[in-house]
């Protein structure tokens, strides 16, 4: 039964399924439980989450990743299979706890002041997700001022910079140096990235990291962590 | 099933008033000035039914001056089949070419002397010789019967190539004009499933070329359901004659059945009127003089409106396929032809430089979409030709598979439907039902169906424009499939029935 279930966790990341009303690459597998279903099934019964997150999420995860390789499989699949561990993962969140689980670490994500747009922030919001981080979304046109309290609140490891304009770049500079006088800089690596940015612009305001995309973000995170997390 | 190609809403340049205004205008000028006709037998079968033929001279040449009345153009648009099927051996891969219907496929075309191929070299900086490029480099080559044999194979997997018309001109030293015509269809019919169209070398030819492809469809009659082979005949040399050979090419075709285009290619500005309306109304003239003329050998002659009308560069009065009135006058045929609903069999795709890139991309781009658009039911010449259409390149016949697929793409009739309509509302209220807003999780279903647009394949990493080095790694993977060889024993017939085919091209 256990070993059922994780199966169809995993088939399911591997077919990008959120919900039961999700289409998947298949024929007729709308209606059937999707990995949110199936990942409340598995708490119900006890199942370790550990093993929920192991042999279920992470080993649909690889296989996605696999086929991403092959050129069997697009962005599109990478995001709805990350999208579907995201979801899993926040209904695992609060049983990691009691369950000795470290977490990965909590990133928060925004677009900087000025800068509304945000669909490379939100696809590596649903990347971090995928590959287990804690995800904090703070929006779009951000002040420094406010991400500087989400810090202090929050206490995540990483935080997420994004900013489509050249215009809108020189906030990310203005964000970093807020940070450091509220003497929160030591406390959180910071990562920027966006269609103006650049990986020497980013060195330039004293960024720990860039994306140059979605997935070299979530690699740039990893590089930069330091948690033994599942 | 047929190949299904492209339906399109066509564009219409002309205005119906200026159709029929052209249309009146070739009639005119069947009357007056007429036609030249350089065969004896076209004259006298023109005559016959109600032509003025006066005998004059050109030069020592006998000929005679047709005055071809209305009513005999008029009978045989009325006579000539609407829907022509050009068959192949694989059922799957025939054409059904239906005059009404704006359904557009693709093409080779021309018998081009020269064979380019690409080769991909490695090339080393001088200014840092740690940097090195792959660079295309160019090699030209005669055509030959092995070379026309690769452009089939490329034919049998390059999926916007509906049908195979010789692209290239055999000249290998064993062959002659007495067994080429056997030998470049045979070459052809071996190595591709998809039709074979081509023109004859020799007349005295057909009866073998035709014997081969019954055998190959499996007798007599299967040739007549399933016309695996269609000829081309330039009957018209421009402006309105009538030339001696390939008209009586015409005429036998005619009285075999076999699917046949007539083909006219005035140049505007040299052989026709550099007008589009003059230009236009004396090509139509010459088709329909062409397409009568089959109609009275044998009515319901399977029969092509085959419009191939060029510019002339004014440089060197070369053709130029890589201008914009080479499109006006096409389109304007694709009407013309729809205006008597004959399948139109239509040209597109060429360029006037001669090796693959920008200029190659941007001219043959610009008449692959145009012409489509037109909505004509056969566009030839649309793969690998250059340098006007003496040069055939298969890397350049691999682009255009990829660009004509882009193509057809882009003029396929748009869908609008009450349950498309459903499914994208329900899209958008659940996606702005999530945080990330993003409706790449829609996509994936139609990403796999072939309904999305791939990636350019050809495209290359960071600074250097590798496209014709992919190209070229593409074609020599499609070239490594094994051919789709005709079956043994079939060959085994073709061979012990058919005369002047070489020995080395059995399987």
């Amino acid at each position: 039964m256990t070993e059922d279930i994780l199966a169809l966790i995993k088939e399911n990341v591997v077919q990008g399924r959120v919900t039961q009303d999700d289409e998947g690459l298949e024929e007729g597998m709308i209606g059937q439980p999707g990995t949110t279903e199936l990942t409340e099934r598995a708490i119900a019964l006890g199942i370790d989450v550990k093993d929920i997150i192991n042999k279920g999420l992470t080993a649909g995860m690889d296989i996605v990743g696999q086929k991403y390789e092959t050129k069997e499989y697009y962005i599109p699949d990478m995001l709805a299979a990350a999208e579907a561990v995201g979801a899993a993962m926040e209904l695992l969140e609060p049983h990691l706890a009691k369950n000795n689980i470290e977490s990965k670490g909590k990133v928060i994500v925004t677009t900087v002041k000025g800068d509304l747009h945000d669909i490379g922030k939100n696809i590596v919001a649903i990347l971090l997700r995928g590959a287990g981080y804690a995800v904090k979304d703070l929006g779009n046109d951000i002040t420094p001022e406010v991400i500087v309290a989400a810090l202090r609140e929050e206490k995540p490891q990483f935080l997420g910079m994004s900013a489509l304009l050249t215009s809108t770049m020189p906030h990310m500079g203005d964000t970093i140096q807020a940070i450091a006088e509220s003497g929160l800089r030591d406390t959180v690596k910071i990562i920027v990235g966006g269609a103006a940015v650049s990986k020497e612009f980013a060195q330039s305001i004293g960024a720990d990291g860039y994306g140059a995309d979605g997935f070299d973000a979530v690699r740039v995170v990893e590089s930069l962590s330091t948690s033994k997390g599942y | 099933m047929a190949r299904q190609g492209i339906l399109v809403a066509p564009y219409q340049r002309l205005e119906l008033e200026q159709v029929e205004r052209i249309h009146q205008a070739s009639l005119d000028i069947l009357l007056d000035p007429g036609v030249i006709c350089f065969n004896p037998n076209a004259a006298e079968i023109f005559g016959d039914y109600g032509a003025e033929v006066l005998p004059i001279e050109q030069g020592s040449t006998a000929c005679w001056l047709l005055k071809i009345p209305e009513k005999i153009i008029s009978s045989a648009v009325q006579a000539a089949p609407k829907i022509v099927k050009l068959g192949a051996r694989d059922e799957n891969n025939c054409l059904i070419l239906d005059g009404h219907e704006p359904r557009v496929r693709f093409a080779s075309g021309s018998e081009a002397n020269n064979w380019l191929d690409v080769d991909a070299e490695t090339f080393v900086s001088k200014r840092d010789p740690a940097i090195e490029v792959k660079f295309p480099v160019f090699r030209i080559e005669k055509g030959t019967v092995d070379k026309l044999a690769r452009a089939a194979r490329l034919c049998e997997h390059l999926d916007s190539w509906d049908s195979f018309l010789r692209p290239v001109n055999i000249q290998d030293n064993d062959i002659t004009n007495d067994n080429k015509d056997v030998n470049k269809f045979f070459a052809s019919l071996n190595n591709t499933t998809k039709h074979v169209m081509s023109g004859l070398t020799e007349l005295s030819q057909m009866n073998n070329v035709v014997r081969m492809a019954q055998i190959i469809a499996g007798g007599e009659d299967r040739l007549k359901e399933n016309p695996l082979i269609s000829f081309i005949t330039c009957v018209v040399k421009s402006p309105l004659q009538l030339v001696d050979d390939t008209t009586q090419t015409a005429v036998e075709v005619a009285k075999r059945g076999i699917p046949l285009v007539i083909s006219s290619s005035p140049q505007g500005g040299s052989t026709a009127p550099i007008r589009e309306d003059g230009m236009v109304a004396q090509i139509n003239a010459e088709i329909l003089a062409g397409v009568a003329l089959t109609q009275l050998v044998n009515k319901g002659t399977p029969v092509l409106y085959g419009s191939v009308p060029g510019r002339a560069r004014m440089t060197d009065l070369y053709d130029s396929y890589g201008v914009p009135e080479f499109n006006q006058y096409n389109i304007d045929c694709v009407q013309m032809a729809r205006y008597y609903n004959l399948p139109c069999y239509s040209t597109g795709g060429v360029s006037d430089v001669k090796t693959p890139g920008i200029q190659a991309s941007v001219e043959r781009l610009f008449s692959h979409i145009l012409v489509a658009l037109a909505g004509p039911q056969y566009i030839h010449y649309a793969f690998g030709l250059l340098e006007r259409t003496n040069t055939f390149c298969p890397v350049q016949a691999v682009l255009d598979d990829t660009h004509i697929d882009m193509v057809k793409r882009f003029v396929k009739q748009p869908s609008v439907s009450a349950a498309g309509i459903s499914e994208s509302l329900e899209q958008i209220r659940r996606v702005m039902g999530t945080s990330h807003k993003l409706y790449t999780r829609f996509v994936r279903s139609a990403l796999r169906s072939g309904e999305i647009t791939p990636p350019y394949p050809f495209e290359g990493k960071d600074m250097v424009d590798e496209t014709l080095v992919l190209a070229r790694e593409r074609m020599e993977e499609i070239l490594s499939f094994p051919p789709p060889h005709i079956a043994r024993e079939v060959v085994d017939n073709v061979f012990r029935e058919v005369p002047g085919l070489l020995a080395r091209l059995r399987n």
